[in-house]
């Protein structure tokens, strides 16, 4: 960022609660089905219809929001948003607005600035204010292509129409385009973490838009901000962010205005263009949904969601440190996704080496993993298993080379690793005498390397090793040719 | 032709007869209900309502006729599923033989906003019927039917049944289902009941009363068997009397008449106690400001995309919006999704809205205070008797006094019964009115039914079925 100058960015982030059913009506929440079959007279706004709110969603917000580290309001009231679209079907979509779901919450994050490289620098822990979190239902979908007179006609599916989103709308407290980039990356973590939600943004079920505007530092006020929107990535997000974040300097110094609007993210251009100005913008006229009774969330209730919820990633990851003596980095990799924190684990306690047991995972099975297009949850290798090869290979019955191309082999065909080792034959030679039996006779063969040896070359010494392990087959155990060696050859 | 279908048969020819005159049918359903009460005869089940007759207004959904909410905009409009209260008139063997006029999207209290022309008065084809649910009161006044459902939002059902000599039911808020009701304003809307007589009207009560899973605010509030307490002696009920709202705008004959109905209840052994409602004066503005901005709200789904009416020559998306309820609906809900959608605007919601909602919230209190004292409170239904067609049309302030006696009751989401207690020197029925504590219809048909056996009106309107 331009020297001088800093960046105000706050986001909303729209996560569609994972129930099987939608909101304010049992229509499944499905996407990709025939348009408009998952609908019912609720969810297409048919006169008269009303809505019933499903528990399930209050179980998921609950969720989303401990799990983020918010509080859940005893009582909360749905209100209606009044606009006309034609993919709202009500002209009014329910939502939350003076008396939100969770409210006035706080959230730490680690974040780090990257260099030209996408290098992460230092990691630091960030807070920011999350002012809310509500609940509220989906629009459905307006479709202007691949159907018959598109020139004429528009279409509606109303499949997504009413499906559960909880919006978490942030303070701006935002100052760099990496912070937000991290924080929807652990946002959408958390909430995989604990099944609130998919949080695919690919799939659109984690949706952001971010309110960026700069000021001179120093300066108290907030200039003009512009609202951010059609960011399909966090890639794409961070980009949106930074481009704004410049676009908006150069202006300012320019003497050119910024003016509060709405832009998209162009990413064919790699630019922000303008959606619609503030002129257009609705008075949502909100008011308390009459059809539904206050929310009203009972301590014991949120007990028990707390109760059920699973060690959260973070929690995990300083365990992982401090427990398994991991490093950071190291533990923040296993914690990028559960499954494979999961596998860590069990390997871990398996294996009863826990630092192998993650360069192994780290490296190796990761690699295997992406090779495949796999991830830890349908791994071919099962966690027990990986522990028996990391067993043997700290028995020192093969070496570490020999252990990789055991887990591609595992990797493969599924087979155990005494399997795998037995038929490739790598099993070590650990028994001293036979070793003796070798080196006596490699002694023998090569006695004016012995004197040289022992005459001060100690460089001979590798070759020593060579030759029995080479006589050995390569099966010879190191450690005991180095101690044999040691002896015969003093 | 066995007794079910001679019955609807001849209701059927008696509604097809009279709506010639009085309009009060937007459907007959002729064939549909012919079928269904051949179906009826063969079944062997002894349901309540078997082969019961009975009409509905055009703005609950009935899944086998329109639903047109007296709208241009809804039209023939053929809901996908019938409302909860159908379904249950249905599953106890009643017969529906048709849908019935009313004030466009239930806004009105003379019928005069129906799209499709107003139903006229059966005492007086010059005068109104009142409304919203104006077609309904008529359809039993004249004898068609024994009963038919309507809806209040502020009175629709009491102040038509006033009008045209019957009883009509308003019961508390969430007492029966509003799923398939079309919405005006959902914090006041109810499903009501005409009977001609409150036996008629606590029957049909009974089979479409209770908690709904498809409507959140419907309670699970025990059901009465309301036939076991409507014949119970009054003798020492305490009926409420505010006196201060007798005042100005009451019609000199109401006032005599419900004074005089004061005594009859006094000589039926109940205790007359003078109270108090000190927000009552306030009821009709926040009534006009929470109904419109609800309704500002729940009308915003009629826009051309999904049903109903759209406006041909609409090129833009807006236009089309503009163009469609332009042209679907009439002045009236015009008028009031204006209103409504002015006080919701930013910048006036807590000068009107959230006012609003806070005086409710004292009248409410103010009747929950005087529920402590009585039993119920009694007052006229409407201020006068049914007027001219055409007299109030030009002025909706007018219009809407009509209703100051009964807003009230759903704005404190209390029930209310209208009950016919005398005649104008002209021969037009008047009203009398019982609010009550919430869940308390057995008290107010309990009430109504003494007064309709010792006080009988004693003359039947003037276009009605003989016999
Ligand atoms: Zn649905």
């Amino acid at each position: 960022m331009k020297e001088g100058w800093e960046a105000i960015i706050g986001m909303e982030i729209h996560a569609q609660l994972a129930t099987e059913t939608k909101i304010f009506c049992a229509c499944a929440a499905n996407f990709g089905d025939e348009p408009n079959a998952n609908t019912c007279p609720v969810c297409l706004g048919l006169p008269g219809a009303l809505p019933v709110l499903n528990e399930k969603v209050v179980e998921l917000g609950a969720k989303a929001a401990l799990s983020l580290g918010l509080n859940v309001n005893e009582t909360s009231i749905f209100a209606r948003k009044n606009y006309f679209y034609p993919d709202l079907p009500k002209g009014y979509q329910i939502s939350q607005y003076d008396k939100p779901f969770s409210s006035n919450g706080e959230l730490t994050i680690m974040t780090a600035e990257r260099d030209e490289q996408g290098r992460a620098g230092d990691w630091k822990p960030l807070t920011i204010r999350i002012e809310r979190m509500h609940l509220e239902e989906d629009a459905g979908k307006n479709i202007h292509e691949g159907l018959p007179e598109v020139e004429r006609f528009s279409y509606i599916d109303l499949n997504r129409a009413g499906t559960p989103l909880g919006e978490i709308v942030t303070a701006p407290d935002f100052r760099s385009s990496w912070q937000a980039y991290d924080y929807v990356n652990h946002v959408r973590r958390v909430l995989q973490w604990v099944g609130a939600s998919d949080a695919d943004m690919e799939k659109g079920n984690l949706r952001c838009e971010a309110n960026v505007s700069v000021r001179r530092i120093g300066e108290e006020k907030f200039r003009n901000k512009v609202e951010l929107k059609n960011l399909n990535s966090v890639r794409f997000m961070q980009k949106a962010i930074e481009f704004e974040i410049e676009r908006q300097i150069a202006a300012h110094e320019a003497g050119e205005p910024v003016n509060q609007e709405t832009r998209l993210w162009d990413e064919k251009n790699n630019q922000t263009r303008i959606m619609r100005s503030k002129e257009d913008a609705h008075d949502y006229r909100y008011f308390p949904e009459p059809d539904l009774q206050p929310l009203t969330v009972s301590k014991q209730f949120i007990e028990q969601v707390k109760a059920d919820m699973p060690e959260l990633p973070d929690a995990m990851h300083d365990r992982f440190v401090e427990e398994y003596e991991l490093s950071y980095n190291d533990a923040s990799q296993l914690v990028s996704d559960k499954d494979l924190a999961a596998f860590y684990e069990a390997t871990a306690q398996a294996s009863n080496n826990p630092r192998v047991s993650a360069n192994f995972i780290l490296s190796e099975l990761l690699r295997e993993l992406n090779n495949a297009d796999k991830t830890a949850k349908d791994s071919p290798v099962s966690a027990e298993n990986l522990a028996e090869l990391i067993k043997t290979l700290d028995a020192g019955k093969i070496n570490n080379n020999q252990a990789k191309e055991v887990l591609t082999e595992m990797f493969g065909n599924g087979k155990s690793a005494d399997e795998v080792i037995r038929e490739k034959g790598f099993e070590q030679i650990s028994d001293r005498s036979t070793i003796e039996k070798i080196i006596d006779e490699i002694v023998e063969k090569n006695q004016n390397q012995v004197v040289a040896y022992r005459g001060g070359n100690e460089k001979l010494f590798g070759f020593f090793v060579g030759q029995t392990m080479k006589a050995s087959g390569g099966k010879a155990n190191p450690k005991v040719v180095n101690e044999i060696l040691k002896e015969k050859l003093s | 032709m066995s007794e079910i279908k001679s019955n609807i048969k001849k209701s059927l020819d008696n509604a097809e007869k009279l709506n010639e005159t009085l309009n009060s049918f937007l459907k007959i359903e002729r064939e549909y209900a012919l079928n269904r009460a051949e179906e009826l005869e063969k079944s062997s089940d002894e349901s309540p309502l078997k082969g019961f007759a009975i009409a509905v207004k055009d703005n609950i959904c009935t899944k086998f006729s329109q639903t047109s909410c007296g709208s241009r905009i809804l039209g023939n409009y053929r809901p996908q599923y019938n409302a909860t209260a159908v379904d249950k008139l249905l599953k106890a063997g009643a017969v529906i033989v048709g849908k019935t006029n009313m004030d466009e999207f239930a806004m009105g209290s003379s019928n005069e906003n129906s799209a499709f022309g107003t139903a006229k008065n059966p005492w007086d084809t010059t005068r109104v019927p009142g409304g919203s649910s104006g077609g309904s009161a008529v359809a039993v006044a004249s004898g068609v039917v024994r009963a038919a459902l309507g809806s209040e939002t502020g009175g629709s059902v009491r102040q038509p049944a006033s009008f045209c000599g019957i009883v009509g039911l308003k019961p508390t808020y969430g007492r029966i289902s509003r799923f398939g009701l079309v919405a005006f304003a959902s914090s006041l809307d109810q499903i009501g009941i005409f009977g001609q007589t409150s036996k008629d009207a606590a029957e049909v009560l009974q089979t479409v009363a209770g908690r709904d899973a498809n409507d959140s605010t419907t309670a699970a509030v025990e059901v009465p068997n309301y036939a076991d307490e409507i014949g119970k002696d009054i003798k020492g009920k305490r009926i409420g009397v505010p006196r201060a709202l007798f005042g100005e705008g009451l019609d000199n004959e109401v006032r005599n008449a419900v004074e005089q109905s004061i005594e009859n209840y006094r000589s039926l052994g109940a205790e007359i106690i003078d109270i108090d409602l000190p927000n009552s004066k306030y009821s009709i503005a926040v009534y006009y400001i929470i109904a419109t901005a609800e309704a500002s709200s729940n009308l915003a789904r009629f826009d051309g995309v999904r049903y109903g009416f759209r406006a041909e020559n609409a090129h833009r998306l807006r236009e089309m919006y503009m163009k469609t309820r332009e042209e679907g609906f009439g002045a009236e809900v015009k008028r009031r999704i204006m209103l409504g959608t002015y006080v919701l605007s930013s910048g006036y919601y807590d000068a009107y809205y959230a006012k609003a909602q806070k005086v409710r919230t004292l009248l409410k209190q103010d009747f929950l205070n005087a529920f402590d004292r009585c039993d119920a409170v009694l007052t006229p239904t409407a201020p006068s008797v049914a007027f001219k067609i055409g007299e109030k049309t030009d002025d909706p302030l007018a219009m809407y006094l009509s209703d100051i006696y009964t807003v009230s009751a759903n704005l404190a989401g209390i029930p209310g019964i209208s009950v016919p207690c005398g005649l104008s020197s002209e021969g037009l029925p008047i009203g009398l009115q019982l609010v009550g504590k919430h869940w308390s219809e057995a008290v107010l048909l309990n009430l109504a039914n003494a007064y309709e056996s010792q006080f009988p009106l004693g003359a039947k309107a003037r276009f009605s079925v003989a016999g």
